[in-house]
């Protein structure tokens, strides 16, 4: 008897316990949904309805004055199948992520690895190489343009007194596309402080325990500080292809100063888009261009979507991949 | 593979955050703000110009406040297509508006952005026969006459004199032979083979050179009656994209662009012709207000633009600012009638005209006694007035019919097109497609 009233106790006694657990459970719930309000608001108002909006409109034909019209897939078909610039716009971004992403990554991590060896002047040379990262885009593009202008430019200035005919950088498609990668790795400095901060923070015993075991400079950088550093690495190279993805404001400045129509910002006339012969027409480009000067709202969200699912799946393929030479134990 | 899926969730995430364009947005309805009850009226008219050109502007709507008790008008200045349409989206648009060009009329029109003024017109006893033809073009799509032009511009040939006559030309070229052989005569090369000044500068994409400028002086078409681009079997385009190719040639394409990117921007003191680097030059009516502003010591002529067929010497092309009443006015019925009084009267026009140098926009006001007479303006009303000036293909499509074009055209000057027939025909069914894609209809 006095067994069966202590099961009975003992019972009441855990579902009480139970009881006091998911209380609290959902307090700490409560709490960590109050923390994150703020985000979810911001989330939902400035990325949840575009994007649920995109996603609709895709499906109708939208000119921003009139009521949304349902084309069903006609938008797509368009972008697939007729739109003449569409691929160009794809070549010309997937050749910036091709190109541009590894040698940024190359970059920011040689200067990394220079500034971490550094014995004097570290301060200065380190603000001489984030300086440029300060520079407003639109500003910095503006600089690039006029230096390489082919006629006045002083870089064509200085080769023509070595008896050498510069290119015409920005005004060559060949040379364009060349002419923006450089204009991004000049302005590298975000990505190498944080190259910088990652190649600081190896351990040194990581480097005395090979150098005991006899290995080199080059051997320690290959078994030592790029394991060490990977994800950083994967960091970089995500957030490299996803600005690829999303190029816009140094192509459009870069197109629109070299074209000539730099004081004829609003004429609609403009032949800047992707100038020259379409060497900078890169897909957000276009995107805006079908959105905002050619009022196709409902083509443009179709746009959207599969650049969003191009992103999405390129990171996808990049993460699963990582597996392979990203040491997430680095990182703890 | 725990630590891997939450990677790939917060990379999702983040995707998601940095990818997604704001281009939604819904259909809005305007929003009706509550009207005052006053006895002044104010009409907010918004217009593109800026600076001193606003102020012209702004002295004339002034004038329109004085001689209409009741109402006065606010003028916003620098205002520009995009802004139009967020307003009219918005629910915000003023009561009357204006674009600096017809590109987007057959948006507005089609859309009903901008209203039907046809009724209005009728009312009001108003006949459009009192504009040329193609600015009556430019105005309407559809069926929809929903904009009025507000001044126009028309372009032609400025020309140096004193170049002219260092080398021994003693008229303007009439004819497209005469423009190349006069091209060539006037250019000068540096030593290393590098253009100094260059006669004439037939590159699509330098200072006004678009195709639509172009294709009026070789009689080119741009869609046949049932608006399908024909710009493969016109012969009117082939002539011409071979006429410039050739002399682009003649200069070398590189060199030309090398001499393009050393000149001054166009809308400066430097530009290329009022500096003497570029002998003859396409320019519209406006130059001359530049000229006697920047350089006015400059011996220059103005002379229609010289034409492939010489039945067509006298033509040019035109188009011009438009002005119109957006949806959802708060005060329509007021905002017509300065519409109405910007547009067709005389007085009104002729200020707007010697103010900004732009041709004023009916027929009767180019023969106003008000104008400013000027030599050189005066070949600009010559060609405003001439019944085979033309204007741009207004489509469904707006801009982008045109920008479509223009990019072919500067593949073609760079050499990058090999089969002209063949990229003209695949051209025109490009053309077709983006209009119906813009929901214009055409099959």
């Amino acid at each position: 008897m006095e067994v069966a009233q202590e099961t009975a106790s003992a019972a009441v006694g855990q579902g009480e316990r139970r009881r006091a657990r998911r209380r609290g459970t959902w307090r700490r719930r409560r709490l960590v949904l109050l923390l994150m309000s703020p985000w979810l608001v911001g989330f939902s108002v400035f990325f949840g309805y575009p994007l649920v909006m995109s996603a609709y409109l895709s499906f109708n034909h939208y000119d921003l004055l009139s009521s949304p019209r349902w084309v069903g897939l006609a938008n797509y078909r368009y972008l697939f199948n007729v739109d003449p610039q569409v691929w160009t716009a794809v070549k010309n971004t997937l050749w910036l992520i091709a190109v541009l992403v590894p040698l940024q990554v190359l970059f920011a991590f040689g200067i990394a690895l220079m500034l971490a060896r550094a014995r004097t002047g570290v301060g200065v040379f380190r603000t001489i190489f984030y300086l440029p990262a300060l520079a407003p885009p639109v500003a910095a593009t503006l600089g690039f343009v006029y230096i390489l202008n082919p006629a006045t430019g002083p870089i064509n200035t200085i080769l023509s007194h070595l008896g050498i005919q510069g290119p015409l950088w920005f005004q060559d498609p060949a040379w364009s596309k060349p002419s923006l990668v450089a204009l991004g790795l000049w302005g590298i400095g975000n990505t190498m402080i944080i190259f910088l901060a990652a190649v600081l923070d190896v351990p040194r015993q990581l480097y005395e325990s090979a150098e005991i075991d006899g290995a080199g400079p080059l051997q320690r950088l290959r078994w030592v500080t790029l394991p060490t550093i990977s994800p950083v690495i994967l960091f970089a190279v995500i957030l490299g292809v996803i600005q690829g993805l999303q190029y816009f404001t140094q192509a459009y400045v870069a197109a629109g100063v070299a074209a000539g129509q730099a004081s004829q910002a609003a004429d609609v006339t403009s032949v800047s888009l992707g100038y020259p012969q379409d060497s900078t027409l890169f897909y957000p480009v276009l995107l805006y261009q079908h959105g905002f000067v050619d009022f196709q709202m409902g083509y443009a969200s179709a746009m959207a979507m599969l650049l969003l699912a191009v992103s999405f799946a390129v990171t996808l393929v990049i993460v699963v991949n990582s597996r392979r030479w990203v040491h997430v134990g680095a990182v703890r | 593979m725990k630590r891997v899926a939450g990677a790939v969730a917060l990379l999702a995430a983040l995707v998601l955050a940095l990818t997604t364009a704001g281009v939604a947005g819904g259909a809005r309805s305007g929003a009706q703000a509550t009207a005052h009850s006053t006895a002044s009226t104010q009409l907010t008219v918004w217009v593109g110009w800026s600076a001193r050109e606003l102020g012209v502007f702004n002295k004339v709507a002034a004038e329109y406040g004085k001689t209409h008790p009741g109402v006065t008008v606010k003028v916003v200045g620098s205002i520009n297509d995009d802004k139009i349409v967020a307003a009219i989206r918005a629910g915000t648009a003023p009561d009357v508006v204006s674009s600096f060009n017809s590109y987007n009329v057959g948006v507005y029109c089609g859309t009903g952005g901008w209203i039907d003024l046809t009724s209005y017109l009728k009312q009001s006893n108003i006949s459009v026969s009192q504009f040329p033809p193609a600015t009556q073009y430019y105005t309407q799509y559809g069926g929809k006459r929903c904009a009025l032009p507000l001044l126009a511009d028309t372009y032609g040939l400025y020309y140096n004199k004193a170049l002219f006559s260092a080398a021994g030309i003693t008229s303007p070229p009439k004819t497209i032979a005469e423009l190349t052989a006069d091209a060539k005569k006037l250019t000068v090369r540096n030593p290393d083979g590098s253009l100094k000044v260059v006669g004439f500068d037939p590159f699509i994409g330098f200072y006004e050179n678009v195709p639509e400028r172009w294709i009026t002086a070789f009689g080119g078409q741009w869609t046949d009656a049932q608006g399908h681009a024909i710009l493969a079997t016109q012969p009117g385009w082939t002539k011409w994209l071979t006429w410039m190719k050739s002399l682009i040639n003649w200069y070398g394409y590189k060199n030309l662009v090398r001499f393009q990117a050393g000149l001054g921007d166009e809308f400066s003191a430097s530009n290329a012709f009022e500096v003497g680097k570029v002998a003859m030059n396409l320019d519209g009516e406006w130059r001359v207000a530049f000229i006697q502003a920047e350089h006015p010591t400059l011996d220059y002529g103005t002379a229609p633009m010289p034409t492939n067929e010489p039945s067509l010497y006298g033509s040019g092309y035109i188009n011009g600012t438009i002005i119109g009443i957006p949806k959802n006015g708060k005060h329509t019925a007021q905002a017509w009638d300065l519409v109405k009084w910007l547009t067709t009267n005389d007085h009104a026009l002729a200020e707007l005209s010697n103010g900004l140098r732009n041709v004023p926009s009916t027929t009767a006001s180019t023969h106003s006694k008000e104008l400013t007479p000027d030599a050189h303006f005066a070949t600009f009303l010559k060609v405003f007035a001439n019944p085979k000036s033309s204007t741009s293909p207004i489509t469904a499509s707006g801009v982008s019919y045109t920008n479509a074009v223009q990019s072919f055209v500067t593949k073609w000057q760079a050499g990058s097109v090999k089969d002209l027939a063949s990229a003209l025909k695949t051209l025109d069914g490009q053309l077709d497609a983006q209009v119906k894609q813009a929901g214009g209809g055409v099959p």
